[in-house]
């Protein structure tokens, strides 16, 4: 699978290119590991990983406040090598939204414009015209501790969309909001970048985050780019055990190939004996063989062939309210979870603990990992 | 009013409100606590409300009420010495406090920003002022000044130079103290917020730093204003016959007797220390309001 033609990256042309960045602290810890990225115009970019990954230290090095140890960024073509954070057209929303406490809010908007020299009228205009566009039109004149945190994050993304950037860089911008606000927020978010066309790229460690937002996303792992993908893709077609566990739910298998035949590979399966799965390129020797949840069933009935299955016991029914989790545990004592939807009102489970039942699922749903 | 509502008895009235247990921390409501504070206030400002007092006391000795009178401040302002005295301490402190102000912000923003080899010792170094007991301090920089042969004879204001290096000495490094446990709270993001939206590092510097200082400067300044204004042992050694300032010549007027007039110097110091306090505070206070205003 190559990178997937996103909504917003299909025929654009790269605004930032990544050239095999390092970024290397104090001579000894690597936090950027030789990463090539091209970001294209109107993008809604991710960068998503865990903690200590290098999504923040990259953002950072597009914002200029670190500089590459190798390598280089390019921003239209143009390589950002000394460039100050001061002279490039890319604005930034902070993680801890660093609004200046001690200015107004037409002030903090106000303040990019100011000391680039914008004239008294026009940033009157720009700046309303960035506080309307944020919902925030009439604040102006509030203090940044009358705010609340959600709206303190709207005057920084005023402050920094009024400047007109070429790009947005927002650094896990909501991971101090409360869950029904973020997922406000996101939708949100993804309106603005609609309305102002600018090209966003975002850093969170959240995957439902960056799966509902981005257009497109780069997973990290420890200073490494793992897989560049949309995210339909990312979630379907993750290319290794780290993306496949990091994005979702993944029930995970080892096995080994024992054949190849035609667009068909046998694989014996520790717990579930041989099967027959599509063909993947490079599928040799030890391989992952990963299902979601969701793709699994549930039967009282052998499934019959055509689908891969094992027999177990329920262990554990987790109720979600709209989902079901449902753990089964095969002969081995091996825990599989199947997340089941729970489409008829009703109180009583119709999966109780202690249900032997099959689990089955389509050979096409399976995914075979090898790295 | 009915029968029936006076027969039914109201539940609420049941309810009794109890009085909490008194708290280990509950000063308000411990006898003795009490008494201690009043003890405190009693020693803390019995002798200043008494100084006030007397200043108006028609009687060269401060011990009877004799009535009321101005007399004594007509002396004091009339008491040539003592006028100059008084303006050489406000320019010494007016001057050191200025100078204390930015040495002691510059000291803090190195100390808090940079990480150089020495910084430690450098860290110890600048505590030792506020440590050192005060009459070494005025040793040293008598054996100082005489050993590069400070002249003392220049016209004023130059004739103060001496006290003004003295009180600088003593005073910028509680301005950096204060001014760097202010820093220890500020967030690196707003510098930069700031220059990614296009500001140089001085315009970070003025925009950004010093705005989020300034409460640590007020209140660096005023420390080090009433430290030098009231500073006896270091000017005592550092000054000459013809750079007498106030505490040194109120020193030199008590070694005869207390009288009224040095009463009324000391209450005209200190509503005029009160003043600029309040002035201080009422500045900091409108520069929040106005830019709550405006905008």
């Amino acid at each position: 699978m190559t990178e997937s033609a996103g909504i917003g990256g299909a025929g654009g042309k790269p605004i930032i290119s990544i050239r095999e960045v390092s970024k290397i602290f104090g001579g000894a810890v690597t936090a950027v590991d030789d990463v090539s990225l091209d970001i294209h115009e109107g993008e809604f970019f991710a960068l998503l990983g865990p903690s200590g990954c290098g999504k923040t230290t990259l953002l950072r090095m597009l914002a200029g406040f670190e500089i590459p140890s190798l390598g280089q960024v390019l921003l239209d073509g143009q390589s950002l090598d000394g460039v100050p954070p001061n002279k490039r057209p890319i604005n930034m929303v902070f993680q801890s939204y660093a609004v200046f406490p001690h200015m107004s809010v037409f002030d903090n908007v106000a303040y990019g414009l100011k000391i680039t020299g914008v004239d008294k009228a026009e940033t009157m205009a720009r700046v309303d015209e960035a506080l309307e566009l944020v919902k925030l039109g009439g604040f102006g004149g509030r203090r940044p501790d009358q705010l609340s945190g959600g709206q303190r994050q709207r005057v920084a993304l005023a402050r920094a969309l009024v400047k007109r950037p070429r790009v947005l860089l927002l650094d896990e911008p909501l991971s101090a909001l409360d869950a029904k606000l973020r997922e406000a927020m996101q939708l949100e978010l993804v309106r603005l970048r609609e309305t102002v066309g600018i090209t966003f790229v975002i850093v969170t460690h959240d995957q439902a985050e960056a799966l509902s937002m981005a257009n497109r996303i780069a997973v990290m792992e420890s200073g490494k780019v793992r897989q560049v993908a949309g995210p339909a893709e990312l979630y379907e077609y993750p290319n290794c055990r780290f993306v496949a566990d990091f994005i979702g739910k993944m029930n995970l298998f080892e096995g080994r190939v024992t054949g190849l035949a035609g667009n068909q590979i046998t694989v014996q399966v520790e717990g579930l004996g041989e099967v027959t799965l599509p063909a993947v390129e490079q599928a040799e020797g030890e391989v992952g063989i990963a299902v979601r949840p969701e793709k699994l069933r549930l039967d009282r009935e052998d499934p019959g062939a055509g689908r891969i299955a094992f027999r177990g016991r329920v262990s554990e029914v987790a109720y979600y309210g709209d989902t079901s989790n449902i753990f089964i545990t095969d002969a081995a004592g091996r825990a599989v979870s199947a997340n089941i939807q729970n489409e008829a009102r009703r109180t009583d489970s119709h999966v109780a603990v202690g249900d032997d039942l099959w689990c089955s699922w389509d050979p096409q749903d399976t995914l075979v990992l090898t790295g | 009013m009915s029968v029936a509502d006076e027969a039914t008895p109201a539940p609420v009235l049941r309810r009794r409100w109890r009085r909490e247990a008194i708290g280990p921390l509950d000063y308000s409501r411990r006898l003795w606590l009490r008494l201690t504070f009043l003890a405190a206030l009693v020693f803390l400002y019995a002798p200043i409300i008494t100084l006030i007092v007397f200043s108006f006391n028609d009687s060269r000795r401060n011990i009877v009420w004799r009535g009321f009178t101005f007399k004594y401040y007509e002396k004091a302002l009339g008491n040539e010495s003592l006028i100059e005295a008084f303006t050489n301490s406000l320019t010494i402190a007016l001057l050191s406090t200025a100078a204390s102000v930015v040495l002691g912000a510059m000291v803090a923003v190195l100390l808090w920003r940079f990480r150089f080899p020495g910084k430690a010792p450098l860290e110890g170094a600048m505590a030792l002022p506020i440590v050192i007991p005060e009459i070494c301090m005025g040793v040293a920089m008598l054996a100082f000044f005489a050993r590069v042969g400070w002249p003392s004879d220049l016209i004023w204001p130059f004739n103060l130079g001496s006290i003004i290096i003295a009180h600088i000495s003593f005073s910028f490094p509680f301005v950096a103290m204060v001014v760097r446990a202010r820093l220890a709270n500020f967030n690196r993001e707003l510098e930069e917020a700031a220059k990614d939206l296009g500001a140089s590092e001085w315009e970070t510097f003025r925009d950004v730093l010093i705005p989020f200082m300034r409460p640590g400067l007020v209140a660096g300044g005023l420390l080090a204003f009433t430290l030098s204004l009231d500073d006896f042992v270091i000017t005592f050694f550092t000054s000459g016959p013809d750079t007498v300032t106030f505490p040194v010549k109120v020193y030199s007027m008590v070694r005869f007797s207390v009288t009224p007039e040095v009463n009324a110097a000391s209450t005209v110091l200190i509503v005029i220390t009160l003043v600029l306090t309040a002035l201080a505070m009422w500045l900091q206070n409108r520069s929040g309001q106005k830019a709550e205003e405006l905008g």
